[in-house]
């Protein structure tokens, strides 16, 4: 690691982290923290929010004002902290079971609401922390802690939904592909308005285990050979049983607390 | 003095803003004590709806109407339930339209609700044709008063045909006593 | 001051803008919405934030994190909703962090009586959310005390980092009365850290009242999290550490019993004594009033504003002459124990009940006495 991200870091007794050996959430950060660099945000600039969860440890680690709120509530709490400090950029770092399942109707419900603020969805396609429970986007067949003899349930798009909900930027990328990942995050926080940057990682601790997909190198190497750019799909057969990377919806709308701050001076005006 | 007032109907009569007024004319700009409650079902429109206004020289504790001294009926179902809380000399005021049947020793069968609509071809203004009315028989409030928290609470657009609704309400009594 | 007719929601609004509540999330409900009615009106007019969330939950969160971020914030509620919020009390709890939380009761359990009233929360405000915790509680029993109540919850809030929980019902909440209004209240401003952001402890052990502490996104760098945790805001497992942060979190409330302790009370000394609060309060008072025209024997009365904490030194103290209490309240005897444990063992305590959507009536209360 070089010194800048170290300087990024609580580097006191926070360390060593919390994370299973080959889990993918330090790469997700990694490319996190690069990108607030390059962007030239300092620590002061942004407010790291999350729930619960394995991913939703990361902000504690950040040496930034962090925010570990409750199961699922992420982005109601960072709808609070950006309304009181809308020159801050909030960054949720989130689960898939978090985000999508106990906080499924937060994110919708942010989405269109479009307040600024960039989602990093860290997808291992389990519920970790509590030991490799199926949660909304475990394919349909495979097996978790609670799915014994395969998930009976269909599995969420969580990009799919950011754009049905009306998030004005949506994209993927996967642990293996961490530059790129890198790039895409900085758009996001560019982006004025709702964003959400989807992360297909690893968890090879419990759901790589269940499902025999070997081990953290083996599942990187199969998001690398599955995974396909956006401009590479040509037609929608293209990206069956792929991962599709990059930027899959970008688009202008207007931002929520630009349009609250027009109501109060029209409210003051009257 | 101390006089408990029923406004009694159903939802969507405008009974509820009709408290709210007489409650501010006399609390207001009368410095009486006053308090209105009201009760209503979880419907907007056609459940059944009530307010309750008390007018005192002292304080009062108990917010709702125990022995009612005026009794303001716009529906049958709501003169049936709360004929029984009039004290003995009380008043009970009647839409002669809505309500066929009331049995009181005091009683004033109003065309309320028909003169609300020849005037203004709609019920609409019927709560405030009501406030009128009830201010002409019983002298609880000074119309001025009325006027003024009318005021208070109705649309600009509206005002006027407001302060007219008042007035109806005054000629209805003295049209029809 | 300002002579006006108000609701008691509307003027717990009032009470709320004129302590300098700046933020208002919250979720439609009855019999509480006019609070929320109003607060969409007024706070963008004063540059103020009103936001309606997609429910309760959503609701309290942004509270929480409004207020962790400097704002003083409020919300309100009632009955299901206020189940919902019951995590995100828990929350602003352990991670000290102000806010007040509006109930207007109505009926329950579930959707209950959403038009009708009662006070059927008292516990449910106590231990709705789990595990060990303080609260502060308080009761208006009219239009005028929704307001100086209201004031009075975020002044204790800010002082003491701690939600409190302003317990009004259906009756108080839509009823009018004529109240004045002063021009302005003693706004509570809080302090902000003296020391340096390397040395700022956010949950410093030695002072727990009126503590000066950082706003979040402002650049301490501070961690809030919801994980019991140490000083400086990061988890710990370390029993020694658990045990001060939750004797830290009882003595807010345990150290300032006096202070959070607010009561009305008339002739004590009487053999027997009326408790009530809130709207019930008034038709046991009405009761006591009644009563007394028609005889010369005094009733005692005694209304309790501070519901929680339950100041059971102090109630004990009112009631040491007493013989018989006659408790007041529209649940199914919530308050009750609570008196009975406080009286002593040969005080007759009896209890005046409804529970069918009804304001308890004088003349129920006159039968007992």
């Amino acid at each position: 690691m070089n010194q800048e991200i170290l300087d990024r870091l609580r580097m006191d007794d926070r360390f060593p982290h919390i994370l299973c050996p080959g889990c993918g959430i330090g790469s997700a950060m990694n490319a996190m923290i690069r990108a607030i660099a390059e962007s030239g945000l300092t620590n002061d600039d942004i407010c790291i929010i999350s729930g619960i969860g394995c991913s939703s440890r990361v902000p504690g680690y950040i040496d930034a004002d962090t925010f570990h709120t409750l199961h699922g509530r992420a982005i109601p709490s960072a709808t609070g902290v950006k309304l009181a400090h809308p020159d801050k950029e909030m960054i949720i770092i989130a689960g898939d079971g978090d985000l999508l399942a106990i906080g499924g109707n937060h994110f919708i419900h942010a989405a269109r609401r479009n307040l600024d603020m960039t989602v990093i969805l860290i997808n291992n396609h389990n519920y970790g922390m509590t030991g490799g429970q199926y949660s909304p986007t475990t394919p349909q067949g495979k097996r978790a802690k609670t799915a014994p003899y395969g998930c009976v349930e269909r599995a969420f798009d969580a990009c799919e939904m950011g754009i049905g909900s009306g998030a004005v930027f949506v994209a993927r990328s996967t642990t293996y592909h961490t530059p790129h990942l890198k790039g895409l995050i900085k758009q996001a926080m560019k982006k004025n308005g709702f964003a959400l940057v989807e992360v297909i990682s690893q968890c090879p601790t419990l759901y790589g285990r269940l499902n025999r997909m070997g081990d953290a190198v083996k599942m990187l190497e199969y998001f690398k050979e599955n995974s396909i750019t956006v401009s590479q799909v040509k037609e929608p057969k293209d990206a069956e049983g792929k991962i599709v990377i990059g930027v899959l919806h970008d688009i202008e709308a207007p931002e929520y607390y630009e349009s609250y701050r027009k109501v109060c001076e029209h409210a003051q005006r009257r | 003095m101390r006089k408990e007032i029923r406004l009694a109907g159903t939802g969507g009569q405008g009974l509820i803003l009709a408290g709210v007024i007489l409650a501010e004319a006399a609390g207001v700009y009368e410095g009486k004590k006053v308090i209105q409650t009201q009760s209503y079902g979880p419907e907007a429109r056609g459940g059944a709806s009530k307010t309750d206004v008390i007018i005192s020289d002292q304080e009062i504790l108990y917010p709702k109407a125990r022995n009612v001294d005026i009794l303001v009926c716009l529906s049958q179902k709501s003169c049936d339930s709360y004929l029984h809380d009039l004290v003995e000399d009380g008043v009970a005021i009647y839409d002669n339209f809505y309500v066929k049947n009331c049995a009181s020793n005091h009683c004033f069968g109003l065309p309320l609700s028909v003169k609300t609509r020849g005037k203004f071809n709609r019920e609409i203004f019927m709560n405030i044709v009501l406030l009128g009315a009830l201010s002409e028989i019983t002298k609880i409030t000074q119309l001025d008063s009325l006027k003024k928290a009318i005021q208070s609470h109705v649309p600009a657009a509206t005002l006027e045909n407001n302060l007219q609704a008042l007035d109806l309400g005054v000629e209805v009594v003295k049209s029809t006593h | 001051m300002s002579i006006q007719l108000l609701s008691g929601n509307e003027a717990c609004a009032l009470g709320a803008l004129k302590a300098g509540v700046r933020f208002f999330a919250g979720y439609p409900i009855t019999p509480s919405t006019e609070i929320a009615e109003m607060m969409s009106e007024e706070l963008p007019k004063l540059g103020g934030i009103f936001i309606q969330m997609e429910d309760e939950i959503a609701s309290i969160c942004a509270m929480v994190g409004a207020s962790a971020a400097g704002m003083k914030a409020m919300t309100a509620t009632s009955g299901p909703g206020f189940s919902l919020m019951q995590e995100g009390i828990g929350y602003a709890i352990m991670t000290e962090v102000p806010c007040v939380i509006v109930n207007v009761q109505r009926g329950g359990p579930a959707t209950g009586l959403p038009t009708k009233v009662a006070q059927a929360d008292v516990m449910a405000a106590r231990w709705g959310t789990h595990g060990d915790h303080p609260i502060v509680a308080l009761a208006p029993w009219s239009v005028m005390e929704s307001f100086t109540l209201t004031v009075k919850a975020i002044e204790i809030s800010e002082r003491l980092r701690l939600p409190v929980l302003i317990l009004s019902d259906e009756i108080i909440g839509h009823m009018r009365e004529v109240v004045s209004i002063p021009e302005s209240v003693a706004i509570h401003e809080r302090k902000k850290p003296t020391k340096s952001k390397d040395e700022y402890l956010h949950y410093h052990d030695e002072t727990n009242f009126d503590a000066p502490f950082a706003h979040f996104g402002e650049g301490f760098r501070i961690h809030i999290s919801g994980l019991t945790h140490r000083q400086d805001g990061f988890p710990t497992n370390d029993p020694k550490v658990i045990k001060w942060k939750m004797d830290r979190l009882r003595n807010k409330t345990d150290l300032n019993r006096d202070w959070l302790h607010f009561d009305e009370h008339l002739d004590l000394d009487a053999e027997t004594v009326i408790v009530s609060y809130g709207s019930s309060a008034r038709a046991a008072l009405e009761a006591k009033n009644e009563f007394e025209k028609n005889g010369s024997k005094k009733i005692g009365f005694l209304r309790l504003i501070t519901l929680w904490p339950f100041h059971y030194m102090k109630v004990a103290e009112l009631l040491q002459n007493t013989k018989r209490v006659v408790v007041v309240e529209m649940n199914q005897g919530q308050m009750t124990r609570e008196i009975a444990r406080a009286v002593r063992r040969d005080v007759q305590v009896i209890d005046v009940n409804r529970y069918d959507g009804e304001l308890i009536t004088p003349a129920e209360v006159l039968e007992k006495l």
